[in-house]
């Protein structure tokens, strides 16, 4: 038995199955980090920092000393509690197959925006500055017009290209940027979708919890996501109605190519 | 047909990173390829001044065949990672395996500790 306590709940084999299933089933789509960033472990749950190579000069304990401290930048730990209905778990045994895992969903989404959140956005209490916050390139406006989509993404490509930064490119966006261009189709009737593929040569990505929409190069090295334990699956307690679960990570992120990135803020013109 | 030679699923079922590193995979093998026979070559021939160019050949395919295996790196997380598992080492093959699961890293998607979803990197895809 690990952390996770799993073997102390009260739930069997086929229910933590089917938790497993929906858990996995509901966070990838909305992992939008993984699909754009370098992605290094897990190394574990008891790994705690990653080495940034730099040192710290401190004072010497003594005379005629030189003394320095390695940086470090210690891992987060995010963990989303929800319960599930005993009720429903027996039912889970009884092999329905319209289970109400409605909290565990919530409890997915709820992660996975807020490790989107981190890496785009930042997070300033977990030591975590994120791409749009580290970009030195100015954002781009994308106003609400979405067929004029494809145009902003080429000049956030030539800004990409002027910094000396290679493709392939990738466009995390927000999930009402994402509903607009998959929507909008171009005059001449060429869908804004395919028409940004072209141009960026990577993917794009629905990103739940980016604001507006986030170029960024593909080529590796620049946005570095350290895992330590991967989302997982753990058990906190339990009552008589309902069993306490949690979903539960622990990771660092850092940018170490500020120019490799360019937001696009959603709105005005 | 150029494009997609060698393809195992229909086309339109493929996304363009799928076919991309389809041409990455299909170009490394020729690259490894032409190595192993212009080292066969080499070893065969009884003229040196022969030998001597077929070994020049053979060893610019060597720089083909990393180039295009660091394009792949690149595009393809797992292979990156355990690219950087198992080479520039020392230790015996075998065991660096067994560190790398102690270690508890390294691990493909799906066979991650109990209790984990073992989703890790996902860099590539959409959706």
């Amino acid at each position: 038995m690990n952390h996770l306590l799993r073997s102390h709940a009260p739930i069997t084999e086929t229910a933590w199955s089917r938790l497993d299933e929906e858990g996995h089933e509901r966070l990838v789509p909305a992992l939008a980090v993984r699909k754009l960033v370098d992605f290094s472990g897990p190394k574990g749950w008891q790994y705690s920092a990653t080495n940034l190579g730099r040192v710290s000069q401190i004072k010497a304990p003594g005379e005629n000393l030189q003394a320095r401290q390695r940086r470090v930048l210690p891992l987060a730990e995010l963990r989303a509690p929800f319960a599930i209905s005993r009720e429903e778990l027996l039912d889970a045994d009884r092999g329905a197959s319209d289970l109400d895992l409605a909290a565990l969903d919530g409890a997915a989404r709820r992660i996975a925006v807020a490790e989107n959140i981190a890496v785009f956005h930042g997070w300033a209490d977990a030591g975590i500055v994120g791409i749009t916050e580290a970009t030195t390139n100015d954002s781009i406006s994308l106003g609400n017009d979405f067929s004029a989509y494809p145009g902003h993404v080429a000049k956030a490509v030539e800004v990409l290209l002027g910094d000396g930064v290679s493709g392939p490119y990738g466009l995390a966006l927000g999930p009402s940027e994402y509903t607009g261009v998959v929507e909008t189709t171009e005059h001449g009737g060429l869908v804004v979708f395919d028409h940004l593929r072209q141009i960026l040569g990577g993917p794009i990505v629905w990103a739940p919890g980016v604001e507006g929409a986030v170029v960024l190069s593909l080529r590796g090295g620049d946005f570095l996501f350290e895992s330590g334990e991967d989302l997982c699956l753990g058990y906190s307690h339990h009552g008589a109605e309902s069993v306490h679960l949690y979903l539960e990570e622990s990771f660092s992120f850092r940018v170490t190519t500020p120019e490799a990135a360019v937001a696009l803020t959603s709105g005005g013109v | 047909m150029a494009n997609s030679a060698g393809l195992h699923e229909p086309e339109d079922k493929l996304t363009p990173e799928v076919i991309d590193r389809h041409r990455a995979f299909v170009s490394l093998e020729e690259e490894l390829e032409a190595i192993d026979w212009y080292d066969q070559r080499v070893a065969a021939t009884r003229d040196p001044e022969l030998a001597a160019v077929l070994a020049h050949n053979r060893d610019e395919e060597k720089e083909h065949a990393a180039m295009i295996l660091e394009w792949l790196r690149r595009h393809d997380p797992v292979l990156d990672r355990n690219l950087r598992t198992y080479l520039f080492t020392s230790a015996p093959v075998t065991e660096i395996e067994a560190e790398a699961e102690a270690a508890g890293g390294g691990e493909p998607a799906g066979d991650g500790p109990e209790g984990s979803f073992a989703i890790g990197a996902l860099k590539g895809e959409s959706l």
